[in-house]
Order: structure tokens, then C-alpha cells, then sequence
């Protein structure tokens, strides 16, 4: 009996949770109207996250994960 | 225990089971018109047809509408209809966008995204070939200038000569 209540749980949770899977909240490539938007950018200042990166890269010796090459000498 | 199992491999199976398939290469083209009610599209019966999916956020679509303009004078007159399928949510903006691109070849709005759901583009812009017997010929995902260019003429001018 424990089992099967067990199982019940179970398979009642993976049914709520497959709605959570990929494949359900996937916005389609022609819905991505508002993605595409400026304002949703990750940076709205592509200036000053170059410069800032920059200031990473050259001053921490902290490169890569933000898309700069080199080996955080400062040389550049 | 095997019902656990069973149960677990079933509801991690049925996302990709109900997932929608897209149109595939092979498979006949459905009527615009029911997809797309209302909107005014050319006859199409006999007739080499190039679907391309587009929308006014898209970058690549900008460069693919004068490539899309030329196919259409150059081989207009040999059978080949391009009908371009605008995404946009608002009609002002797929408006707005078409009447920049001085479009040469028919543009229809799918607001609703009927035609879009039927044809599952994987990417934007994507188009369909589509010969004269209504049966879809190759797909293209994205637009890659020259390249795609280059892909287009080949594919337009072998099936405009086939089945004549």
C-alpha cells in the first residue's frame, strides 16, 4: 500500500514537473520579436563594457568569460 | 520498480512526442490560403514557389530581401513566386519594414502565427523551396549572403527546367 501511494506521488509530481521541460517553454525563433528588442540586451553601454573589461583584462590579469583573448598581461 | 521506471522514461519522452513537427523536405506544401486567412496570395498551381519567412527584428532578413527582389525579376517570368511571410506580432512594423524593402514579390502578415507553427522554421529568416507539383524541395535556415545566393539560383534553376 505504501508502495503504491509511493508510486501515485511519483508519477502525479512528473506530470506537473514535464510541463516545466524545454520543450513546453521554448520561445520559437519567430517569436523572439521582443528578445530582439535593443532594451533587452545583456549591456546597454557597449562602450563602457569594453572599457571595463578592458580594465579587467589589463589591470586584474582576469581574462576570458567575457569574450577577451590573452593572457592577462596587460600588454594590450 | 519497473513501473517506476516505465513511468519516468514516459514522462521524459512525452515533451519530444508532443513536440510539433516541422515541414520537412519531401512533404507537399499546405494551402497558404488556410493557414493564412484572408491575405491576399498569388496563384501558386504549377508553379515554382519560394516560402521565406522573415521579420523586421531579424538582421539577416535585411540582407536576404534584395537577393529575394532579384530572384523574383530574374526568374519571375519563368515560373517562380516568392511569397514572403512576415512574423511580426504588430502590423505596423511588418509594414513599416516591407514598404523599406521595396518588396517586388508578394508579402503577407502572419500575425497569428499559423503559418509559422505549420512550417517550424528553425531559424530566422527561413525559406521552402517548393517545386511545381506542390511538393517541398529543400529548406534553407538563415541567410548567408553570397552563399545562400549562390544555393537559391542553383535550386530555383533546376526545378523552373523540371517537369516542363
Amino acid at each position: 500500500m505504501k508502495s503504491a501511494s509511493f508510486f501515485i506521488t511519483l508519477v502525479f509530481a512528473m506530470i506537473c514537473l514535464s510541463s516545466c521541460a524545454e520543450q513546453f517553454v521554448r520561445v520559437k525563433p519567430y517569436e523572439r520579436g521582443n528578445l530582439a528588442r535593443p532594451v533587452m540586451a545583456d549591456n546597454l553601454d557597449p562602450l563602457q563594457k569594453a572599457m571595463t573589461e578592458h580594465a579587467y583584462f589589463s589591470r586584474e590579469a582576469a581574462s576570458g568569460g567575457g569574450g577577451v583573448g590573452g593572457g592577462g598581461c596587460g600588454c594590450n | 520498480m519497473k513501473n517506476i521506471i516505465t513511468a519516468i522514461l514516459l514522462t521524459c519522452l512525452s515533451p519530444a512526442l508532443s513536440a510539433a513537427d516541422a515541414a520537412k523536405v519531401g512533404q507537399p506544401m499546405p494551402k497558404l490560403s488556410q493557414l493564412l486567412p484572408g491575405a491576399s496570395i498569388p496563384n501558386t498551381s504549377g508553379k515554382v514557389v519560394l516560402v521565406d519567412f522573415w521579420a523586421s527584428w531579424c538582421g539577416p532578413c535585411v540582407q536576404s530581401f534584395p537577393v529575394l527582389n532579384k530572384l523574383q525579376s530574374k526568374y519571375g517570368a519563368k515560373g517562380l513566386v516568392i511569397i514572403g511571410i512576415g512574423v511580426d506580432e504588430e502590423a505596423a512594423k511588418y509594414k513599416g519594414f516591407a514598404d523599406k524593402m521595396k518588396v517586388t514579390f508578394s508579402v503577407v502578415h502572419d500575425s497569428s502565427h499559423k503559418a509559422a507553427d505549420f512550417f517550424g522554421p528553425s531559424s530566422m529568416p527561413s525559406s521552402y523551396l517548393i517545386d511545381r507539383k506542390g511538393v517541398i524541395r529543400y529548406i534553407h535556415a538563415g541567410f548567408r549572403g553570397a552563399k545562400t545566393e549562390a544555393e537559391y539560383v542553383t535550386e530555383i534553376e533546376a526545378l523552373v527546367t523540371e517537369g516542363k
